[in-house]
């Protein structure tokens, strides 16, 4: 037995331990109480414009925004998911709030209000570790892997909060900052390269962010370098009836790789909130970008009262020959979920891949999944996509591959597998598989199945209890996403897998 | 000495049919006693067995049975196995994904902290699975996959047995664990059990044919027809089944109409 085996087995256990301790409703549901600055309620121009001033930002952006504003007032939103979505009036809503005293933006953590260190501290980010900013870390332990830095950058409703380990990641030549930050400090990688993956008219939702988004994360990785560590980002919602629409870019040059982890979270409120967010990865030739997410916005309480809707346009244009990403994503939360994180392979060998979790309970709607588009020779994708449903929820894995013409001996290989607990809820595959190449192969399987009662009193009459065992027997299916993540989010997700099924059976 | 188990006149129906399966059985067994419960398709031995472990789908329409003192049928199934009631099941069941090591320790560990125990950390874990395997002839490779997916007739059984030992119950139900064993598969299993048998456990071994008696010896052998025990003997019992098949008992089974 492998010393790697004994580690995923401790992992299991402690899971199962922890799932106990942190009790039956959403962990992340307090807020936290900080006078807030808004933008006037509604949308307009004269809004697009405030964020814009707020962010101090140069002309260029300004009319990149109104173009993406005037043309969002031409969209319809879309009605073709699974979806029940109840009307959304977008001027019924604040497009900007920021904590009152971030009006000049904190130079240091020293800076930065206290109460919303503590809060994501709750949140259990390694902000501490922005104690060590500038570079400076004292107790650098030559090989600590116990302790692996993960560089984060935290977003508190509109506004980045800080980033950790800035200068050790800028001696290695990496650029980690918050988006607001790029446009200014980095105009010419963000003009060359924003809108270039997800263009400002791609759908209601990315041309709404592009007009409003007020920040997020930017990150390039120069020619021929291995981040050191992985980069992180939390997104929270924290004012009430807000909107938060980030954005973030993420350029892989020549020869490098990163490793990218996105948390989410929002307090529990009855009103719903609105979640319309954009990353774009750009990877070129031999380069590799490894993007995970933790989503587990608020999901409405067991009634479908409140929670995050969350419409997200995520893709990653594979540019480069021999480029590489992966898409791994754990869905727990949100009310309604809609998101299609899609790779478009452009170089030649390319790849990629798509590892998903979507879990539902009570009254949630998921309709997820992804698009791979095979435009260059030789490249080949993988989707793995794995649906949990429970209480009355339903869950649509929705996925297109489509191989062009130029496309030559290009692969995929799909697999969707649904679960159901219970029988008030619903599992749909919708794919739609486009082959324009006759070289081309492409495999779907599908698989649909129930947690059984007999598997549930196998696992009790060897003493383990019913919520213990729901949890083990869906970790065990969701494994082989389970291990596409990086170790600390392996651990949170399966926590968060046992968390969001609570009361899913008995 | 006090009885383990105490059965007094149970009679069980199948929940979604108005049928009754069990119809006025009373058992007795005593620690370190091994009793076997013979009888032909459809008597009820494996109702029984599902419900001492407590599965759902049966109304007890009435009768009692305690386990050392306790009231069994008011306690939940992972309680009942904490208290030290093992079932190997007749058709282990699979779970896809999850590992044999982790559902092993995670069981242990479970029944360890409902009795108020330290649970046992990775290290100690490990070698002592590893050494009820090494008996049992389990690979290593057969102990990383997920739990009976893919394995044998033979290794689930087997498997079973692992479970059992390292989980030390006091009281074991194997439910026709001989079905679908080979002898050499079957020596092993029952060579699994008798080094575990000791005089403060029992066993109620439950199985169709006398063949496994041969290998684990009982103490009693009690023969079930139609929902009731209608003879009791010891080991020569079974013998006495083997040659004559149940027609002899068929009928008193009738008889009690």
């Amino acid at each position: 037995m492998t010393d790697n085996y004994e580690a995923r087995d401790v992992i299991d256990k402690e899971t199962l331990s922890t799932v106990k301790s942190v009790g039956d409703t959403y962990k992340y549901g307090f807020s936290t109480d900080i006078e807030t600055e808004y933008a006037p309620l509604g949308l307009n121009e004269d809004i697009v414009k405030l964020i814009s001033k707020k962010n101090n930002e140069p002309k260029w952006m300004l009319d990149w925004r109104l173009k993406a504003f005037n043309r969002w007032k031409k969209l319809k939103q879309p009605d073709w998911a699974l979806l029940k979505i109840p009307e959304i009036d977008f001027q019924d809503q604040y497009y900007y709030a920021r904590p009152a005293n971030m009006k000049e933006k904190p130079k240091s953590l020293d800076e930065v209000d206290p109460k919303l260190l503590e809060t994501y501290s709750k949140l259990g980010i390694p902000l501490t570790e922005q104690k060590k900013l500038a570079g400076v870390i004292e107790d650098n332990s030559e090989d600590n892997s116990e302790n692996r830095k993960v560089a984060v950058d935290a977003v508190f409703d509109s506004v980045s909060v800080g980033t950790t380990f800035k200068e050790e990641l800028k001696s290695a030549g990496v650029i980690f900052c918050s988006i607001s930050e790029a446009i200014k400090e980095y105009p010419d990688l963000v003009k060359k390269y924003l809108g270039s993956v997800v263009p400002i008219s791609d759908n209601f939702f990315a041309c709404l962010n592009a007009a409003v988004f007020s920040d997020g994360s930017f990150v390039y990785i120069p020619k021929g370098v291995r981040c050191p560590m992985e980069l992180s980002t939390y997104f929270r919602i924290n004012a009430e009836n807000t909107g938060q629409f980030e954005r973030t870019l993420i350029i892989a040059d020549d020869n490098s790789y990163v490793s990218y982890l996105e948390g989410c979270t929002a307090p529990q409120r009855d009103e719903s909130q609105l979640h319309a967010a954009v990353v774009e990865l750009v990877i070129l030739d031999e380069s590799e970008i490894k993007y995970s997410t933790v989503q587990n916005w608020f999901p409405g309480d067991e009634n479908g009262v409140g929670g995050i809707y969350n419409f997200v346009t995520k893709r990653a244009d594979c540019r480069g020959r021999n480029s590489k990403v992966m898409w791994t994503q754990v869905e727990t939360g949100s009310a309604i979920t809609w998101k299609y994180p899609s790779c478009v392979l452009k170089g030649d060998n390319s790849s990629g891949e798509f590892y998903s979790i979507a879990i539902t309970n009570n009254m949630q709607q998921a309709d997820t999944g992804t698009k791979m588009i095979h435009l260059g020779k030789n490249t080949n994708s993988r989707i793995v996509s794995k649906g949990i449903s429970a209480g009355k929820a339903q869950n649509t894995y929705r996925g297109l591959v489509q191989i062009g013409g130029r496309s030559q001996n290009s692969r995929n290989f799909t697999q969707c597998d649904s679960l159901l607990i219970g029988n008030k809820c619903g599992a749909h595959t919708v794919p739609y598989i486009e082959v324009n190449n006759s070289s081309a192969r492409a495999e779907h399987e599908a698989t649909t199945s129930k947690v059984d009662d007999d598997q549930l009193f196998y696992c009790m009459q060897r003493g383990i209890g019913e919520e213990d065992a729901v949890a083990l027997i869906v970790n065990g299916f969701c494994k082989e996403v389970l291990q596409a993540l990086p170790m600390e989010f392996a651990m949170e997700a399966q926590k968060l897998v046992a968390i969001s099924l609570e009361g899913s059976v008995g | 000495m006090a009885n383990m188990l105490n059965i007094d006149d149970l009679k069980v129906s199948l929940e979604e049919e108005e049928k009754q399966i069990i119809k006025g059985l009373s058992l007795s067994i005593k620690p370190g006693e091994v009793h076997a419960i013979m009888g032909p398709n459809g008597s009820g031995k494996s109702t029984l067995s599902s419900v001492l472990a407590g599965k759902d789908g049966y109304i007890i329409d009435s009768g009692t049975v305690n386990f050392d003192g306790s009231d069994l049928l008011e306690t939940e199934v992972e309680e009942r196995a904490a208290l030290g009631i093992f079932m190997a099941f007749q058709y282990p069941i699979e779970i896809p994904g999850v590992g044999n090591m982790n559902f092993l320790r995670t069981a242990l560990n479970s029944q360890r902290k409902t009795r108020g125990q330290e649970e046992l950390n990775a290290a100690d874990f490990l070698k002592l699975v590893r050494s009820i395997a090494k008996d049992l002839e389990i690979s290593d490779e057969m102990m990383k996959r997920p739990v009976n997916v893919g394995a044998s007739g033979g290794e689930k059984k087997r498997n079973e047995i692992l479970q059992m030992c390292l989980l030390e119950p006091r009281f074991v139900i194997l439910d026709e664990t001989d079905s679908g064993l080979d002898v050499d598969a079957m020596k092993l299993v029952s060579k699994g059990v008798n080094n575990f048998s000791s005089s403060s456990r029992s066993f109620l071994v439950i199985t169709h044919y006398q063949r496994l008696l041969n290998y684990i010896v009982p103490d009693f052998v009690h023969i079930m027809v139609d929902g009731r025990i209608v003879k009791t003997g010891d080991k020569t019992l079974a013998l006495h089944v083997e040659e004559t098949g149940y027609k002899d008992f068929l009928q008193l089974g009738k008889g009690k109409h």
